[in-house]
């Protein structure tokens, strides 16, 4: 692998933004030497701390997901706490064009990284280049926001990315709860009520998003067991609770540490993460001669702890590269 | 039919102008009056219409260039010196600081010893449609109508033969809007402002009849006239309907349909810029030949207006279009051509009917408030359909799709001769003067007046008194205007971008050449490693967005990743989202003539971001001497309006980020 500058990787876990960008330009190119130079980058950083807190907003559109964001990284800036923005918009079936508009609605000070990606061909409302994109961050910055656009099932996708997932809704959206109580969809982290502006219309919104969390079946994995998903009447435009909820996604994070949780989600995010690009580089047919899924977790599990994420990624892909389809 | 009836009087006939400073635009007012010109029609600058004082940083570039800075009384008393106010009409196309400039000419027309009592004109004062098309509004809506309100009430018990609201359609059309959208989404804007007159109290029911009365309207009038025509009609009688069912208005002549009309200038062009007179001339047509429907006031804009400036000749040729329509043809003769026409009638009923079904849409889904987002996105598709139309060819323009031949033009030789340069020395004079009456003023009077502005906004009184005190009290315009916003907030639009495809039924060879430009995107990313990634950028305070939204729409539909962030960017903002957003290109469009300060300025700040290898493309009216400076400067296309053929554009720029690679 080729040699990478220090300065390189000095200027990025300092957050700079100049070199942010420039890496997350190289992550995203696919002509085979800047792959490389990419790999490499990856494989640096991933011996050092991934210290950032990592949010996923999701929600259909319109709900407020952007002024909400707007709304939570005030606080965070003031403290002087390095901010990272990611906005995933879908892209277009026939033309492949996307128009990313997240930025122009957020308020963003100029002490914040923000980009948006297109979401191209992956299903789902996150972008491939989202997952490289976060990867990176991890170690450049203290609080990474990610929105996607998400309607029905593919509001899950968020959680295969954040540490915390936090799903807007506005009141009376009785789509959502459904697919919460019939299980379709997970339990987010949180649940935020926006436009909550109308008291009256907050309470009832609020009784009905409680009643349907407490008629869903949780899959209720041991250790997720002591955290309790808060729902929260909020309002971006008269800034209520937004200080409760920022509460709650630090409360969120210390359980998440302190449970030893986060380890086992961001272990399981990496083999995510590893089966995406895998399908990518070499389709279904590929993960198929892997041995599906499973193979893949197997084959994973089975490498030693130590190895980055990139490394065991790349060992993966040059052992399916060498099998004939079958 | 009667011929010897006594002539109609005629419209008012304004011109649309103001520049440089108060005391050039004096001078221009005042020779257009002895021209024959019967009002006036103030243009404001941008940052005097974002409420911002002509030193304030966001005003570089911008002070004098598209209308006069007005930055308190002493301004406002220079624009209007040896003007009697208590003999003129006067327009005022002003919107966010509606409430200010309508302040400020009280105070002023004090000075001159003139009762508010005598004060006739207008406030343009339609908040709406700067969300949907003009792009100057400051606060959210709530806010906005609020003040709105305030001005209709002051000036209904206190300027009682003031137009407090001009409600607009001129600028739906102008971003795209049918005849139908027009009337319903005008009419949608005039109930949002009365229901807020209504429930804020102020008026008894007299008053408030007489409100409804002093509304009026500020149309547009295109080419294709007999449809011109039929609208006005339709929206004379919807109006008529709206006041009586609506807000129960008994007395027919407070329900009749007033308005003003500055004819189209989205169909004026730059090819073959002489054409522009015949075009004007036909659709000055559409709002007189009907007597029923005729205006009240008209302004014509200049033969090349596409070019930059109009010089005061042009603004002459003009006027003596509307002088030759009132007074050397029959037209105020007669009484209304079209009664009894079954085609005009059966065209205005069409009209009426489409226009009130979408009303009614609108209103179901809370007003045009809550409709906001719906309503810029059928603005931006409709356009959207023209552009298509026009690069199709199924929509002719003589000059610039057909009949494309010319000789070559002695009025025109291409370069910048033909129109007006704003002076640059003019915002320096402008910023000097500004900062000496500042230093002249009672700073303990200011405060005061300041102080009691604050406590009418909170208080939830009507800001008219409070701000004329302002105004006497030598406040400034961007202090008035930072008290309200530290209390209401600043808004953004939406953009409308998103609900619009461009490509959705392009046919035919358009769509062969959409399908070639597409390879040729997706064929790019091999050069680049990446998807093309553009960014369109609005810099300064313009908000005439419609350009910029068009090329983000048609870039999408050519596959490109399109970062668009609205309107109103500073230089560094546009700086900082090319860098963390790793664009291959930027696209930037300016048509408020500051091109020469604001271009550079993202120029310079790539290059100290070390981004001088992205390459920068601007879209404007901008003059070829401007342009060729703009070159030198490192800019690497300017696209005029000449560049109409949109995915022409569009291949151009894909050849750009390429060559960057």
């Amino acid at each position: 692998m080729t040699q990478l500058p220090h300065s390189t990787v000095d200027a990025l876990v300092n957050f700079n933004r100049q070199a942010i960008a420039r890496a997350l330009n190289l992550l995203e190119d696919r002509r085979p030497n800047r792959q490389a130079q990419a790999l490499t980058l990856l494989d640096t950083l991933s011996t050092l701390p991934a210290s950032a807190h990592v949010v996923g907003l999701t929600g259909p559109p319109g709900v407020g997901k952007s002024s909400l964001i707007s709304r939570l990284i005030e606080p965070q800036v003031q403290d002087g706490r390095r901010v990272a923005i990611i906005a995933v918009d879908p892209s277009s079936k026939v033309s492949g064009g996307a128009l990313l508009g997240d930025r122009g609605r957020m308020q963003l000070p100029n002490q914040v990284y923000a980009r948006s990606y297109a979401a191209r061909d992956r299903l789902g409302g996150l972008s491939r280049e989202a997952f490289s994109a976060v990867f990176l961050l991890r170690h450049c910055c203290d609080v990474i926001l990610v929105e996607t656009v998400g309607v029905g099932q593919s509001e899950t996708d968020i959680a295969t990315l954040a540490d915390t997932t936090v799903l807007v809704v506005q009141p009376f959206s009785g789509d959502l709860l459904q697919f919460i109580k019939a299980g379709v969809m997970e339990i987010p982290d949180i649940l935020a009520v926006n436009k909550s502006d109308n008291q009256e219309l907050a309470q009832k919104a609020l009784a009905d998003t409680q009643a349907a969390l407490s008629l869903a079946r949780r899959p209720a994995p041991p250790e997720s067991a002591a955290w309790d998903s808060p729902v929260l009447a909020v309002s971006a435009t008269t800034h209520l609770n937004i200080g409760t909820l920022s509460q709650a996604l630090s409360a969120h994070w210390q359980h998440l540490q302190t449970t030893a949780s986060l380890e086992r989600k961001r272990a399981a995010q990496h083999l995510e993460w590893g089966i995406g690009e895998i399908v990518h580089e070499v389709g279904q047919r590929g993960l198929a001669a892997l041995g599906g899924v499973e193979g893949v977790r197997a084959a994973w599990n089975q490498q030693p702890a130590h190895w980055s994420v990139v490394r065991k990624l790349s060992v993966l892909l040059e052992d399916v590269q060498y099998r004939p389809s079958s | 039919m009667e011929t010897d009836r006594p002539k109609d009087r005629p419209w008012v006939m304004r011109t649309y102008s103001g520049h440089s400073t108060a005391q050039a635009s004096n001078d221009l007012y005042r020779l257009n009056l002895s021209k024959g010109q019967t009002g006036l029609s103030v243009a404001f600058d941008l940052p005097t219409q974002t409420g911002y004082d002509s030193d304030h940083a966001l005003a570089r570039g911008e002070v004098g260039k598209v209308g006069v800075p007005i930055c308190h009384i002493g301004d406002m008393a220079t624009l209007f010196a040896d003007i009697p106010l208590d003999q003129m009409n006067t327009s005022m196309t002003i919107n966010g600081t509606a409430a200010w400039l309508l302040a400020l000419y009280i105070a002023a027309a004090e000075r001159q010893g003139v009762e508010p009592q005598a004060l006739q004109g207008t406030t343009q004062n339609d908040i709406v449609k700067e969300y949907l098309s003009r792009g100057t509004y400051i606060f959210p809506p709530e806010p906005s109508l609020r003040l709105t309100s305030d001005v209709i009430t002051y000036t209904v018990k206190n300027v009682p033969k003031w137009n407090p609201v001009n409600v607009c359609s001129y600028h739906l059309q102008e971003a795209g809007a049918t005849p139908v959208q027009e009337v319903a989404y005008a009419l949608c804007t005039a109930i949002a402002v009365l229901d807020t007159v209504r429930a804020s109290e102020r008026l008894d029911a007299a008053e408030f009849t007489a409100a409804v009365g002093r509304i009026s309207f500020f149309v547009n009038s295109g080419v294709r006239f007999i449809e011109e025509v039929c609208k006005l009609r339709a929206f004379g009688q919807l109006w008529d309907e709206l006041t009586c069912e609506r807000y129960g208005v008994e007395n027919p002549k407070l329900r009749r349909f007033r308005y003003g009309v500055q004819v189209n200038s989205l169909g004026l062009t730059e090819a073959q810029p002489e054409n522009n007179i015949p075009r004007i001339v036909l659709e000055a047509l559409g709002v007189t030949l009907s007597k029923d429907a005729r205006c009240r006031a008209m302004q014509l804009p200049a033969w090349n207006e596409a070019l930059g400036l109009p010089r005061p000749w042009d603004q002459q040729w003009s006027l003596r279009i509307q002088q030759i329509l009132a007074f050397e043809t029959d037209l105020l003769e007669y009484g209304d051509i079209f009664e009894g026409s079954t085609v005009v009638e059966g065209k205005t009923s069409a009209i009426k009917n489409a226009a009130w079904a979408e009303v009614e849409r609108v209103m179901d889904m809370g007003g045009v408030i809550s409709a906001l987002g719906y309503i810029k996105e059928q603005l931006v598709a409709s356009h959207t359909e023209r552009v298509r139309d026009i690069t199709a060819g199924d929509h002719t323009i003589v000059g610039v799709n057909k009949f494309t031949e010319t000789a070559e033009s002695p009025l025109y030789s291409g370069d910048s001769s033909a129109i007006l340069k704003v002076d640059e020395a003019a915002e320096r004079d402008q910023v000097a003067r500004l900062q000496a009456f500042r230093a002249t003023r009672n700073q303990a009077e200011v405060e005061a007046a300041l102080s009691g502005l604050r406590a009418a906004v909170l208080n939830g009184e009507n800001i008219m008194p409070a701000s004329i005190r302002c105004a006497l009290a030598s406040v400034t315009t961007g202090e008035w205007t930072q008290t309200l916003r530290d209390i209401f907030g600043e808004f953004r639009a939406p953009t409308g971008i998103g609900g619009a495809a461009a490509a959705r039924t392009v046919d035919g060879e358009t769509a062969q050449e959409l399908e070639e430009l597409r390879a040729r995107v997706r064929k790019s990313a091999a050069t680049l490693g990446r998807p093309l990634k553009v960014l369109i950028g609005k810099p300064g305070l313009d908000g005439h967005s419609n350009g910029a939204e068009q090329i983000a729409v048609w870039c999408r539909d050519a596959g490109m990743e399109v970062v668009y962030e609205g309107i109103r960017l500073s230089p560094e903002q546009i700086v900082t989202s090319v860098r963390d957003e790793g664009v291959h290109l930027v696209g930037l469009s300016i048509l408020s003539g500051s091109h020469l300060r604001l271009v550079p300025e993202v120029l310079t700040g790539l290059r100290a971001e070390g981004l001088s290898d992205v390459p920068v493309v601007v879209g404007g009216i901008i003059p070829e001497d401007d342009a060729e400076d703009l070159r030198q400067a490192g800019v690497a296309r300017v696209y005029t309006p000449k560049d109409f053929e949109m995915l022409r554009i569009l291949s151009d720029m894909v050849e750009v980020a390429e060559a960057s690679a």
